[in-house]
């Protein structure tokens, strides 16, 4: 139907992705110059358009990793592993046993715990930071990552139950009855039976949940208040306030590249694992 | 039969209970406790004194800072929430089609969404819009003036909004899958009826597709609300306030002047707006969200 008129069809196609390389082009442009600009002195940052830095600086991610002197960028990196690795584990596995729970069982109050936890979604994370925070101080808590990973143990990201409730009720239910039937529990059938065929769900949980978490800053800047303790995101923050004149701004660049890397790096290879997942498992969004 | 039943409720709630401590204790609990917290005058190390509205009556009367928040929170979600579904709309529209590049472009305007968030990229915002930085540099080139693109109080809020709208990527993701879910018969049947193509975009297109817009508009409007991290690191507030979002607001109360009471009554406000609005959006749903299976919005 496309195909009449041939040279008509060419052109408009033709249009059609100049447009969508010219929208690329703006998307991706400010991400190539803060590679290039990590490079960069501060008169070239400051003073031309080009991408191609005029005189090399090697030293900018060197520099930069070594940060203030008393702690480097190891220490927050590992810092951030150490916080976003449990909170994501902790939120998937939590929401796969509440999710089974919505999706297969009927008890009291069913419904209305449902939609209870589905408006939870909507609920404005403002209004209960405060709160949150006084909760957190009368724990012990400040300045830990017990804040992130203890309400992800609690399932309080209603997002993943949705989505594993979602999936669950897209799987049939003849499994768990031909389970039930040869004597497996509740716990077995989820484990043994449901699990394995989760994967697809599960890893885009781990996916969103790890990018979410990396990128938060409100509530680590919230929680964590020493340096010891401090993740890439405050480090950076820290970075920006303690540039003055005289430093290098491409090593805080530098700094910036190398945050974002671990998002760029899970961004490509999930990719490949979303496009499998979706082959093989014949399961669509 | 009875006692499969009873043991199966028990296995439900057994489950879910995970979430169920959670609600109580990170959700439900805080929310109570703010509304308390916000009737009192409470600092940060003890509670306060019972003082009934007072917080809320110097918001409205006498906090200078509450309604220049409001109404510069209020534009950034006009501004960027709209214009970034407008932009995801259009793009997912011109990407509609079955060719291994979309893919490509679909992943090139998808990273932004994921890294947008990111102390990263507001950093790389204010390197971007500085006075003479690259964007400036760019519209020189085209002979265009340059623009105080973060040092103008009446074009600061525009330059954030417009980091929303560079995250466009993950609204038309969802966009691009509800397009793809449209029946090639309708469009036969539209071409059949003789519709042009506008026709068929707002006759056929748009309705299938507003529940996509309404769940996005919703959530984006809720987030848009509270933004904190890009006005907090590009121009933290200024200049002259006009980027002081209401979320850096609470904030500098909370956490800066350590005034818990007053905080929590500014979130209490935040929250009750966002119900309304939410509530808003959910009433004119009927009349303009279109559900397959019968209008049950």
């Amino acid at each position: 139907m496309r195909s009449h008129g041939g040279r008509k069809w060419r052109w408009k196609t033709a249009a059609r992705h100049l447009a969508l390389i010219a929208v690329g082009l703006i998307m991706i442009y400010p991400l190539i110059w803060l590679f290039f600009g990590s490079f960069k002195t501060n008169a070239d940052l400051f003073g031309s358009m080009g991408l191609w830095p005029k005189t090399f600086v090697w030293d900018s991610y060197i520099k930069g990793w070594r940060s203030t002197g008393q702690f480097t960028y190891a220490t927050f990196f590992a810092n951030t592993f150490l916080l976003v690795i449990p909170t994501v584990i902790f939120t998937v596995v939590s929401s796969v046993i509440v999710g089974y729970g919505f999706a297969r069982f009927e008890f009291p109050l069913k419904n209305f715990l449902f939609v209870l936890m589905i408006s939870t979604l909507m609920l404005p994370q403002t209004v209960v930071l405060i709160p949150r925070y006084l909760i957190f101080r009368d724990l012990g808590w400040l300045n830990s990552y017990w804040p992130f990973i203890v309400p992800a143990i609690f399932a309080c990201f209603p997002f993943f139950i949705f989505m594993m409730v979602q999936f669950f009720r897209g799987l049939p239910r003849e499994l768990d009855e031909s389970a039930e039937i040869d004597g497996c529990s509740p716990p077995r059938i989820l484990f043994n039976i449901l699990l394995p065929l989760s994967v697809p769900a599960m890893v885009s949980a781990v996916i969103f949940q790890f990018i979410w978490t990396w990128n938060d800053f409100f509530n680590q800047l919230v929680f964590i208040n020493s340096v010891k303790k401090y993740t890439v995101s405050l480090a950076l923050r820290m970075g920006i306030d303690s540039t003055g004149g005289d430093t290098e701004w491409n090593q805080l660049l530098a700094m910036s590249i190398l945050s974002i890397l671990p998002l760029v790096v899970l961004f490509f290879a999930a990719q490949r694992y979303f496009v499998e997942g979706v082959a093989t498992t014949g399961i669509k969004g | 039969m009875l006692k499969r039943k009873q043991k199966f409720a028990l296995w439900g709630l057994l489950f879910i209970s995970p979430w169920i401590v959670g609600f109580l204790w990170f959700q439900l609990y805080p929310l109570l406790l703010s509304f308390y917290y916000s009737l009192t005058d409470s600092g940060a190390v003890r509670m306060g004194k019972f003082v009934g509205i007072d917080n809320y009556v110097k918001i409205f009367t006498r906090d200078r800072d509450f309604w220049p928040s409001m109404r510069v929170t209020f534009i950034y979600a006009l501004m960027a929430v709209p214009a970034k579904l407008i932009v995801a709309f259009l793009v997912a529209l011109a990407m509609n089609r079955n060719s291994r590049v979309m893919n490509l472009y679909r992943t090139v305007y998808y990273l932004p969404s994921i890294l947008g968030a990111s102390v990263t990229i507001s950093i790389l915002w204010r390197f971007l819009f500085m006075r003479e930085g690259v964007v400036n540099r760019v519209l020189g080139f085209f002979g265009i003036p340059a623009v105080d693109w973060l040092g103008n109080p009446d074009v600061a809020i525009y330059t954030i909004s417009l980091l929303v709208v560079w995250q466009f990527g993950s609204s038309m993701v969802l966009f691009l899958a509800g397009l793809k879910q449209i029946p090639g018969e309708l469009y036969d049947a539209a071409a059949v009826d003789g519709a042009g193509r506008l026709r068929t975009l707002f006759n056929v297109t748009l309705p299938l597709i507003t529940p996509i817009i309404f769940f996005n508009l919703v959530m984006q409007t809720i987030g848009a609300l509270q933004e904190f991290t890009a006005a907090f690191i590009i121009t933290n507030g200024g200049p002259l306030k006009s980027t002081y979002l209401i979320g850096l607001k609470i904030y500098d109360e909370a956490f800066q002047d350590m005034d818990m009471g007053y905080a929590s009554a500014l979130s209490w406000v935040l929250f009750v707006v966002i119900l309304l609005i939410t509530l808003l959006i959910f009433r004119t749903a009927k009349s303009w969200v279109h559900y397959e299976d019968g209008g049950r919005a």
